[in-house]
């Protein structure tokens, strides 16, 4: 295990090692792209979380993502840009999920185990066909920072501030839905339009988060900052807020572990620390919410 | 003409028809209380009157007075409800929806009336607490004064009491008699307990797949329906 990096932080010398890590992370501009997306899908993942985790639809965020790697390995095998053929294709499958939980034979559970699987299967046939599994495919599954061209940057910073700024005018209808459907749509809310609405923001969060994260670990950023909020938090516009920042922290600690954390020659995979990450803060604030609760009784 | 009018109503689901021969009014003012087994139509009722479900034949009119978009809706409870993180207020604020049409936030006067509601019902030393950590009566004034930012003109309430204990839940029917009498708000309410629906209702709508009774509570009481009815649930009237 090479220790020179973890030497930076415990006892550097010259500049103070947080600073200088940082410092030298940012010199690379490819560092810079991939940290200001990530920032980004973050933030519109924790926001919809909030609203996918009440309405029990954490799932769909996951069978999304699996959708999402299928879509790559076909993008990859037509040589097509991955995001311009991931994105309709995956909304397209959030549009499928939600008809098919809300009114068919197959439970809504069931439903997304069928079509996780399947684009998996796809995914890899694909794969298996053209390129055979190497180190893009590893990427595909558990993320990789090096991800980003400058193309995809344009594109993942234009659709996040859309997906933003559709949660903010929508955010009071989005509350309605997500606390009381019925209510909602007797009161004459189109509450079909807003649960679309939710799982195409959704499916394009998950695209543009997609290899950063990784396929299999991209929906970890919809659910764990939700359900760490709510350990502590009581009402819903400070869920909100709260898994906002609790996200776009998280995820900017992860990387900055996962850039700085050097083992046999290898830095940590970027998808999983952030993952890491948002496991002890959602140990810290369900130990808060546990100690908060004992106080009070 | 009479606010609402169910003429020849029937409801189907895939062809069967689940309820039929609807044909009652509602007048400005009333408390209609809808009784009947489980699987008599109640609910599909409800669907209907919220315009959730087309009828299969028949028609439901309107007046003109009143828009169906503007019942207070007082639904049953969802099990995602019990641990919803949110503020008793804004619960209540998310009433005032149907008002807002496109426009994205709520304006003062919704706030204004959002407040007027909570304290017309007593709970605005709850009105910060959160959701999911009040008690179930607490729980169901709350999702009344949501229903109440909803409309001026008529309440609809899915089985209010289901859950609540005896002294909640006559506190509640004494709340909705209140507010029955003193706003002239239309109450329609779907009950198991048919003893307190004839002890508050001024109208009696009893539901059996098809309408086997529909009249003032008085003449309920003497009908036979009624007293078959009531004689099922035990204990007599006072």
């Amino acid at each position: 295990m090479s220790i020179q990096k973890w030497a930076g932080i415990s006892w550097g010398w010259g500049a103070p090692p947080l600073i200088s890590i940082l410092q030298e992370m940012f010199s690379y501009t490819f560092l810079v792209r991939a940290v200001v997306v990530g920032l980004l899908v973050s933030l519109c993942a924790a926001l919809l979380g909030v609203s996918l985790v009440l309405k029990r639809y954490s799932m769909i965020g996951d069978g999304l993502s699996h959708v999402g790697f299928g879509t790559l390995a076909i993008a990859t095998a037509m040589n097509a840009a991955p995001l311009m053929v991931s994105i309709p294709i995956v909304v397209l499958a959030a549009f499928l999920l939600l008809r098919i939980s809300e009114n068919s034979k197959i439970k809504g559970d069931a439903a997304i185990a069928l079509i996780s699987t399947s684009s998996l299967a796809i995914g890899v046939i694909v794969i298996s066909f053209t390129t055979g599994m190497n180190t893009d495919v590893c990427n595909y599954m558990f993320g990789s920072i090096l991800a980003m061209n400058k193309d995809d940057v344009k594109l993942s910073v234009a659709l996040s501030v859309v997906v933003l700024t559709l949660f903010i005018l929508f955010y009071n209808k989005i509350f309605a839905v997500t606390f009381d459907e019925n209510f909602a749509r007797a009161t004459g809310v189109k509450t079909g339009l807003y649960n679309i609405l939710i799982a195409s923001l959704t499916a394009v969060t998950i695209v543009l988060g997609m290899r950063m994260m990784g396929a299999m670990l991209i929906s970890s950023l919809i659910i764990f900052p939700a359900l760490t909020s709510m350990r502590v938090c009581k009402k819903f516009k400070s869920v909100t807020f709260c898994s906002a920042a609790v996200s776009v922290v998280c995820f900017f600690i992860g990387v900055v572990i996962s850039y700085a954390v050097v083992i046999n020659n290898n830095t940590l995979p970027t998808g999983a620390s952030v993952v890491m990450v948002n496991i002890a803060a959602f140990l810290i604030f369900g130990a808060v919410g546990f100690i908060k609760g004992r106080i009070k009784t | 003409m009479a606010p609402i009018i169910f003429r020849d109503v029937s409801f189907a689901y895939e062809g069967n028809t689940v309820v039929s021969g609807l044909n009652f009014e509602v007048n400005g003012g009333d408390y209609l209380c809808v009784v009947g087994e489980n699987g008599s139509g109640k609910s599909t009722l409800i669907k209907g009157l919220l315009r959730l479900k087309a009828p299969h034949q028949g028609e439901i009119l309107t007046d003109g007075t009143i828009n169906l978009n503007e019942i207070g809706y007082l639904p049953q409870q969802t099990a995602a409800q019990k641990d919803f993180p949110a503020s008793a207020y804004e619960v209540v604020l998310s009433g005032r929806l149907s008002s807002r049409g496109i426009l994205p936030f709520y304006s003062r006067e919704d706030k204004a009336i959002a407040e007027e509601n909570i304290s017309r019902l007593g709970i605005s030393d709850l009105r910060k607490r959160c959701y999911r950590e009040l008690s179930g009566g607490q729980q169901q004034r709350v999702l009344l004064a949501r229903a109440l930012c909803a409309t001026k003109k008529a309440l609809l309430l899915d089985e209010p009491v289901a859950g609540l204990d005896p002294v909640v839940t006559q506190e509640f029917y004494k709340l909705i008699e209140k507010i029955n009498r003193e706003t002239g708000l239309t109450i329609i309410m779907v009950s198991h307990d048919i003893h307190s629906a004839v002890r508050y209702a001024s109208h009696i709508l009893h539901l059996k797949n098809t309408q086997v009774f529909f009249g003032r509570t008085k003449d309920y009481v003497d009908s036979e329906v009624g007293r078959n009815f009531l004689g099922m649930g035990g204990a007599a009237i006072d």
